[in-house]
């Protein structure tokens, strides 16, 4: 019952600025649903509480998989750990599991750091029995992750990246579009990625009636409801998105609303950027890409 | 207002002891009653907005001494019938004017584990001191003998002469008690629990431990220094503390006792969920629920601006809608954070509002400018969706309401608008839902809090409550009380076995 502290055990660059870390949490894997989250903190008593999906676990050897975009503070952070290094606070699975039926045909779409949550979702809904079309995006070839795990749990996947230099040259909602089009309309879709692709997603799905679910990645502190810093307008009310999600319908998000709240600590976290020692390895750089997209 | 140094009230305090003399224990009563009541000592204004040290700094001796001289040892003692666990306070107080504080400890001791910090946190001028016949004699609760002043005194005496002793553990009895939450509900069951020999592990979702006395109540007010003594002292009686642990997520309340041998269960999780007004604008960059505010200033540390990574926002020009403690408290840490300007806009008069008249008076000296009888009618904001000000309405008092107060009735177009570019919503909590979501059976009321007998029994057999979850949000002694009785309940149907 003892919670361990919580050690790297595996450690994966999947490509420039995204990590894969397998980290040893065996009561967050023992509990942990498709679709939910942990919180974690490097350092206990100065650090920031970032949320990140459990993209993977495995209850016997009690770890936990997550894969993450080296986007600030944080995650640079975090970058920089190797195997054996531990974290001073990891705490989950947190939030609603994503609800797992067999609906009959199902269309998953994933953007750029999106594909990684996205993930657990189509094992699970594979395992469900449904018939998945996976679509996912990034802006370049380098940027892809999850090609073959995705390949390996869908019945269909589609490739695609913004210049083409991977797959087909599209954002996904074009191919989201035509999987809407078929005779056989999907039962359900799911959209994972940067807000600004979810909003389109959602957009795309609204006309042909596909119950479309959206995965928000807000702001958090605590994660437990105690905070309201994670609250998103659906349908006209205020949800937190850390106990009332994080997934939501994505007809009724009001995602402009979203995408300015997460802009809120923009300047701050630029400044804690600069300040941060390690600010010589590309993190510039890292910090536009990551913002470039919204 | 003039603000003598605590020297100086010092000097005044020890003047008048001298005059006493030996006198001290056959006064009479109106010779007690002449006895000016001593003001708590307090950082500058000016200095301490720009600070975290604790704002009162504590009686001196010899203010302790004279102050403990005024209670009238009244037969009756109405003031005990004011505090919600009963606190022998004649006695102490006694025990204080002669001398003896060890004594007096010990008498606190009987009835409260954390009189450091009820001493300084209780809403004394309604609980206790409020039925102090000394106050009444005078018509003005706030002449009332200074209990909480006292309790703290003595408190603090001990704790920095290190003369705090690890409480007695009975033998090990081989059952299994989970405390869930680490605020002071769940603190004292812990304490209480252990003491009898049972072993106890505590359940915190954060990675401290202390609930709201470590991330709602500022240093400024509770040093967190307290916390964690107290905290130290569990861990030295070998209860188990266990951080990052949610329960309801990381492990079900059921999974505890029918998978882990738990023999019982004490829920303590507090009030969760800040209330939002509900009006336009709301969620805008640059408004805060006071609890994510103060979570990122306290636990996070924030206001350490070169070490903390946690940001938070730079403000200049801050609204807090309230009255409570939360509200105030919300307010004096924006000063701290280094806003030039900070508005409390409460909807009923100052006499209305919840908050202890201290901290109202520490607000106003340190330059919280109040607007009472307005409200927030929408908040405004940029193209960016950034807070650039808000609009407020005024009331006026109208007919009392259920709670007997004069209800707020607004006044017809009285809309002005002034800038701001943070907003602090303080208006209260409601409870949060995660473990009665993830436990079925365990029965809430219309509220959400969790329902408890007056010993703290839930609808589900073995497991207990107590604290906010139980009371919604109340104040750190009524928490505690109900801890002690939850826990004797606890140790109760263990003992049985
Ligand atoms: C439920 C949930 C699950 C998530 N799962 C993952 C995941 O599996 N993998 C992953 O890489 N990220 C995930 N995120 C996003 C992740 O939490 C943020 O990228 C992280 O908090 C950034 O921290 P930082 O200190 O490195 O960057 P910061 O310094 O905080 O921010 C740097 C830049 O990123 C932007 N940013 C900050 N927070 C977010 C956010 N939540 N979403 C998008 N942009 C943000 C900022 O506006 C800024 O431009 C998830 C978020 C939520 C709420
Ligand atoms: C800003 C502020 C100022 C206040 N000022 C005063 C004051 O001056 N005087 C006064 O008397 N009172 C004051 N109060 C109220 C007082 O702090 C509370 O009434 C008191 O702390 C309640 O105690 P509790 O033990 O019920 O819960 P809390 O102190 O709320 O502690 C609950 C703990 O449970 C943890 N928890 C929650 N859910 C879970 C879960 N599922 N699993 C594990 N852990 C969980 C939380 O993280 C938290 O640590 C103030 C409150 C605030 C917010
Ligand atoms: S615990 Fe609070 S109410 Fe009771 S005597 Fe002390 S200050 Fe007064
Ligand atoms: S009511 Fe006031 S004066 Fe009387 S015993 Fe209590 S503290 Fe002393
Ligand atoms: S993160 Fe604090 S309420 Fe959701």
């Amino acid at each position: 019952m003892m919670a361990q502290t919580p050690t790297i055990l595996e450690k994966r660059q999947l490509s420039e600025n995204v990590f894969c870390l397998r980290v040893s949490a065996p009561l967050i894997a023992r509990e942990r649903k498709a679709g939910q989250f942990i919180l974690l903190s490097i350092d206990g008593e100065f650090g920031e509480r970032i949320p990140l999906t459990i993209a993977d676990a495995d209850a016997e050897a009690g770890s936990i998989t997550l894969i993450f975009q080296r986007v600030g503070m944080t995650t640079a952070k975090l970058a920089s750990l190797n195997v054996g290094d531990t974290l001073a606070v990891l705490v989950g699975p947190l939030g609603q599991p994503t609800h797992i039926e067999n609906v009959g045909t199902v269309v998953c779409v994933g953007g750029g750091i999106g594909v990684a949550p996205l993930y657990p979702i189509v094992q699970a809904l594979k395992a469900a029995g449904n018939y998945v079309v996976t679509i996912i995006g990034a802006r370049n070839k380098e940027l892809m992750i999850l090609e073959d795990e995705m390949r390996a749990q869908s019945d269909e996947l589609i490739v695609c990246t913004d210049d083409g230099s991977y797959g087909r040259k599209a954002l996904v909602t074009q191919p989201l579009k035509e999987v809407c089009e078929r005779a056989e309309k999907p039962a359900l879709a799911v959209a994972i990625g940067p807000p600004i692709m979810m909003k389109f997603c959602a957009e795309t799905t609204r006309p042909y009636a596909v119950h479309t679910v959206v995965s928000l990645n807000t702001i958090m502190v605590d994660g437990t409801g105690m905070c309201g810093g994670c609250r998103v307008t659906v349908g006209g009310e205020s949800k937190f998105v850390c106990v009332d999600g994080p997934e939501f319908d994505g007809h009724q998000v009001d995602f402009d609303g979203m995408m300015k709240r997460l802009q809120a600590y923009r300047n701050q976290e630029r400044q804690a950027m600069t300040d941060h020692e390690n600010h010589a390895c590309n993190l510039d750089q890292a910090y536009r890409a990551a913002t470039e997209t919204k | 207002m003039s603000h003598p140094t605590r020297d100086e009230l010092n000097a005044r305090a020890v003047a008048k002891l001298a005059e006493i003399g030996d006198a001290g224990a056959s006064l009479k009563p109106k010779e007690r009653m002449a006895i000016p009541s001593q003001d708590m000592p307090a950082q500058d204004p000016d200095v301490r907005r720009n600070n975290t040290s604790e704002v009162a700094t504590g009686y001196t001796e010899a203010q302790a001494l004279l102050e403990a001289q005024r209670c009238l040892r009244c037969k009756n003692q109405p003031c005990v019938q004011g505090c919600p666990v009963a606190i022998n306070i004649r006695d102490f107080v006694t025990a204080i004017a002669d001398g003896d504080f060890q004594s007096a400890v010990n008498t606190i001791k009987q009835t409260s584990l954390l009189p450091a910090i009820c001493g300084r946190v209780c809403p004394q001028e309604t609980q206790c001191q409020a039925e102090c016949t000394l106050g009444k004699s005078l018509k003005d609760p706030m002449q009332s003998v200074a209990i909480g002043r006292l309790e703290r005194f003595v408190a603090d005496w001990e704790r920095e002469r290190g003369t705090i002793s690890v409480p007695e553990v009975k033998p090990a009895t081989g059952k299994k008690v989970g405390v869930i939450g680490s605020g002071p509900a769940g603190l004292v069951v812990a304490a209480d629990v252990r003491r009898e020999g049972h072993e106890v592990t505590v359940f915190e979702a954060f990675h401290k431990f202390g609930g709201v006395m470590l991330y709602g109540i500022p240093e400024f007010r509770l040093p967190k220094e307290i916390v964690r003594r107290e905290v130290e002292t569990l861990k030295a009686m070998g209860v188990n503390l266990v951080p990052n642990f949610v329960v309801g997520r990381t492990r079900k309340l059921m999974d505890l006792l029918e998978k882990d041998g738990f023999d019982a269960l004490f829920v303590g999780t507090g009030a969760g969920l800040p209330n939002f007004m509900n009006i336009e604008g709301e969620n805008l960059v640059g408004v805060f629920s006071a609890n994510e505010y103060l979570t990122r200033a306290n636990l996070m540390r924030a206001y350490e601006k070169g070490r903390a990574a946690t940001p938070i926002a730079h403000s200049r020009k801050v609204a807090v809608l309230g009255g409570g403690n939360v509200a105030m408290d919300a307010a004096r840490t924006a000063l701290r954070l280094g806003a030039e300007e900070v508005h409390l806009i409460y909807r009923r008069t100052e006499k209305e509002m919840p908050a202890r008249v201290e901290e109202v008076e520490h607000a106003k000296e340190e330059g919280v400018q109040f607007h009472m009888l307005q409200n927030a009618k929408r908040i405004l904001g940029d193209e960016h969706g950034l807070v650039t000000s808000i609009e407020c309405l005024r009331y006026e008092l109208g007919e009392p309401d259920a709670s007997g107060r004069r209800r707020p009735v607004e006044v017809k177009g009285s809309e002005f608008e002034f800038e701001v570019d943070t907003v602090i919503v303080a208006i209260g909590n409601t409870s949060n839902p995660l473990i009665k979501q993830t436990t079925p059976g365990l029965e809430t009321t219309k509220w959400g809090t969790l329902v408890a007998d007056d010993n703290g029994q839930t609808t589900i057999p073995r497991v207990f409550a107590g604290g906010d979850i139980v009371l919604g949000a109340a104040t750190v002694i009524l928490a505690m009380g109900q801890g002690r009785r939850a826990a004797a309940s606890i140790n109760q149907l263990l003992a049985g076995e």
